[in-house]
């Protein structure tokens, strides 16, 4: 690639840890060998140097503010591709929790009687209020995930998010079954990509890459009645991280 | 982004500093200076971070769930984060630890004092006191050192991974031990890396040595754990310029935190002082406990308890690095040897699903408090008796720091006026909050939270 033609890369962050963003930073050598490939321009976390002339755009963190909702819409205009990062910026995570809770009474909660001067709208996932690109999802993010993105965005071509469950992944990895051993997951019905991470590591799946798009919503009914689980109670997890969707897994679920 | 009057001559009598979202942090803070007719008329640390609302998300969902959902308030702490989720959620539970797994988690809990100290010391700090604005100029003209920076930060981010599936958001440390136990392969190849890492920070001690810090005095309260056996971080009692002791479980009543209107985060006292927190407060209250060769680089690089410049946290964290090291090799050895004793750590992240609804739980409420990199992080929790959150508050170090930052601004703008420009007096007001390493993501949840 010639010098001249390097892509020029910005990271944004809104509502989140900004952990997603630390994992650039724990890419090692690898981030070494991706600033040969491209020009970083804006990484406010590890960078005075502000750049305004970008074509690919990290969007970490979610739109909580109507100030966020300005600034998300400003960098659409420049960006050539924005790419959401993390669960914050991709189903909402986390955050989505507070839209549980009636926006006013969740100001007077926090705020008592200041809440009028509070600016904050429920939250949301970038691609509800802009288009988005690329997905890269997880909480955090899985590196080999974002180098497999990276090279695709920087190749142009597009990046399908895996569509099958994580219990594809775990049985690869020859995992016992959480429900085997008495335990709830939700590894039946969340996207894979993060290769079972946390199954591996003995913890279960908390959901966090969100739901695949058909999640066989008979056959999941099959798994949960056979291990004696009711449907609420795996609605109820799910608020963990996709409360910000989470109309629309009620309803997949609830049919 | 840095706006500023045009106005840089020395002897100006009004200066205007409005630094929008400092770099270099972690978070969205502001600095807002304003002298007029050369006397200062504000002086303000903000935090314009959104709000997070984790106190209140923590209500209503069941204390197990709990170190998954607060390890997310912050990307550089959530080791530290887990480690007083699920202290705190031992107190409230009466759950006692083995003393393996307590080895296991000071060992998670020095790597990543290491991982985020050098973060900050090469890539936060380092590019102000060599006159460029980010590492990036310095990986073409300082190549072997950025590489070393990286290989350092990648040790103790790899001891994240193997002690705990990941450093981000760790996933077997839990409520009563760890849900799986770290790899013999891994834990020899970290054991090599932590030994190979040596040479790495003897190369770090003599760039630091060689770089000058800013020359300012403020001498004020330093609050940390401390202990008998040790360096406090995992334990121990709280205490300010070594006297006060105080139990954790009566915090509340060491410091108070009240709200101020500029700001979502809250600001902290003692004794309606403000105080700091951090690896200055720990290197104050606790250099006597340091690993031998900690106390050998403090000599060397001519910091010495007590320490007033707030500059110099700095270096102290360089001290805290050799330290951490020292004290992980020391644990390693015995562990590459001795092995884990699988059935003493071991345990699920959650109750078997046929009991959950069956357990019966006592209401109570659960303290904890851990050394982070930033300083002394604080848990609470209040169950019911289906073992579900009611109350939740969590005390975060940048929040303890905002009101002793802002008092250092008030004693060091007057000091620069008239010696230095209104641009050099940005710098120096923004590399003094960058020492104290603010994590401006954890501390913009703390308001007070009341629940009906």
């Amino acid at each position: 690639m010639k010098k001249q033609g390097k892509p020029k890369l910005a990271f944004f962050d809104f509502t989140d840890c900004e952990g997603c963003q630390l994992q650039f930073a724990n890419m090692g050598e690898a981030l070494l060998q991706l600033t040969e490939l491209v020009d970083i321009v804006n990484f406010r976390e590890i960078m005075s140097e502000a750049g305004e002339d970008y074509n690919i755009a990290f969007i970490e963190g979610s739109i909580t503010t109507d100030n966020d909702v300005k600034r998300i819409k400003r960098i659409r205009e420049k960006a050539k591709v924005i790419i959401s990062l993390g669960a914050c910026a991709t189903i909402g995570g986390v955050n989505g929790i507070k839209n549980r809770t009636p926006l006013e009474v969740a100001k007077q909660r926090v705020y008592g009687d200041k809440a009028d001067s509070v600016n904050t709208i429920r939250t949301f996932a970038v691609h509800e209020v802009v288009k988005v690109d690329y997905f890269i999802n997880g909480c955090p993010v899985y590196i080999p995930e974002v180098i497999s993105v990276v090279k695709c965005a920087l190749m142009g071509k597009p990046y399908v998010v895996p569509n099958y469950a994580v219990c594809v992944e775990c049985k690869m990895n020859e995992n016992v079954c959480r429900y085997e051993k008495d335990q709830e997951c939700l590894g039946p019905v969340t996207r894979a990509g993060c290769n079972s991470w946390c199954i591996n590591y003995g913890n279960k799946c908390y959901g966090c890459r969100g739901l695949v798009d058909n999640p066989a919503a008979a056959g999941q009914k099959d798994i949960l009645q056979k291990y004696g689980l009711k449907l609420e109670d795996i609605l109820q997890q799910f608020t963990l991280y996709n409360d910000a969707m989470g109309e629309k897994y009620d309803k997949e679920f609830k049919q | 982004m840095i706006k500023s009057s045009s106005n840089s001559a020395i002897n100006a009598k009004d200066v205007k500093v409005d630094v929008h979202y400092l770099t270099r942090v972690e978070g969205h803070g502001n600095i807002v200076v304003d002298v007029k007719d050369g006397k200062l008329t504000k002086c303000e640390f903000q935090v314009i971070e959104s709000p997070r609302f984790f106190e209140s998300m923590l209500v209503g969902r069941p204390i197990w769930e709990a170190q998954h959902l607060t390890s997310r308030i912050c990307g550089i702490c959530a080791c530290g984060h887990s480690l007083a989720s699920v202290k705190a959620g031992e107190d409230a539970l009466g759950i006692k630890p083995s003393d393996q797994t307590v080895t296991l988690r000071k060992l998670l809990l020095y790597s990543e004092m290491m991982d985020s100290h050098i973060l900050h010391m090469y890539i936060l700090v380092a590019p102000d006191l060599l006159g460029v604005k980010s590492i990036m100029p310095l990986i073409k003209t300082d190549k072997p050192v950025v590489e070393m920076a990286l290989r350092m930060k990648r040790m103790s981010d790899y001891a994240g991974e193997v002690l705990a599936g990941r450093h981000i958001h760790p996933i077997s440390y839990v409520i009563g031990g760890l849900t799986q136990v770290p790899s013999k392969e891994g834990l020899e190849k970290l054991y090599k890396m932590m030994l190979d890492a040596r040479k790495d920070t003897d190369e770090t001690v003599k760039i630091f040595k060689r770089l000058k810090f800013p020359e300012f005095q403020r001498p004020t309260q330093y609050m940390s754990l401390t202990s008998n056996e040790e360096y406090a971080m995992y334990e121990g009692d709280l205490v300010v310029n070594g006297k006060s002791h105080t139990k954790v479980k009566y915090y509340k009543q060491l410091f108070t935190e009240t709200v101020v209107e500029y700001s979502r985060a809250k600001i902290a006292t003692i004794n309606n002082k403000p105080y700091a927190v951090g690896a200055l407060s720990r290197f104050n209250n606790n250099s006597d406990k340091l690993h031998k060769k900690a106390k050998n680089v403090a000599s060397e690089l001519g910091l010495k308890a007590p320490c007033h410049n707030p500059y110099l946290n700095t270096v102290a964290q360089l001290v805290e690095w050799v330290h951490c090291l020292e004290e992980s090799i020391a644990i390693m050895e015995k562990l590459v040897k001795d092995g884990i004793e699988e059935k003493k750590v071991i345990t699920a992240s959650w109750p078997k699903r046929s009991e959950i609804g069956k357990i019966k739980y006592k209401p109570n409420t659960g303290i904890a408090c851990v050394e982070v990199p930033r300083g002394s992080l604080f848990h609470e929790y209040t169950i019911d008796e289906t073992g579900h959150i009611t109350h939740a508050n969590c005390v975060i170090p940048t929040n303890q720091n905002m009101g002793n930052l802002e008092e250092d601004m008030r004693k060091l703008v007057p000091e620069l006026l008239g010696k230095k420009t209104q641009e050099e007096i940005t710098l120096d007001l923004e590399m003094l909050a960058r020492s104290y390493d603010p994590c401006i993501s954890c501390s913009t949840h703390l308001l007070d939270v009341k629940f009906v």
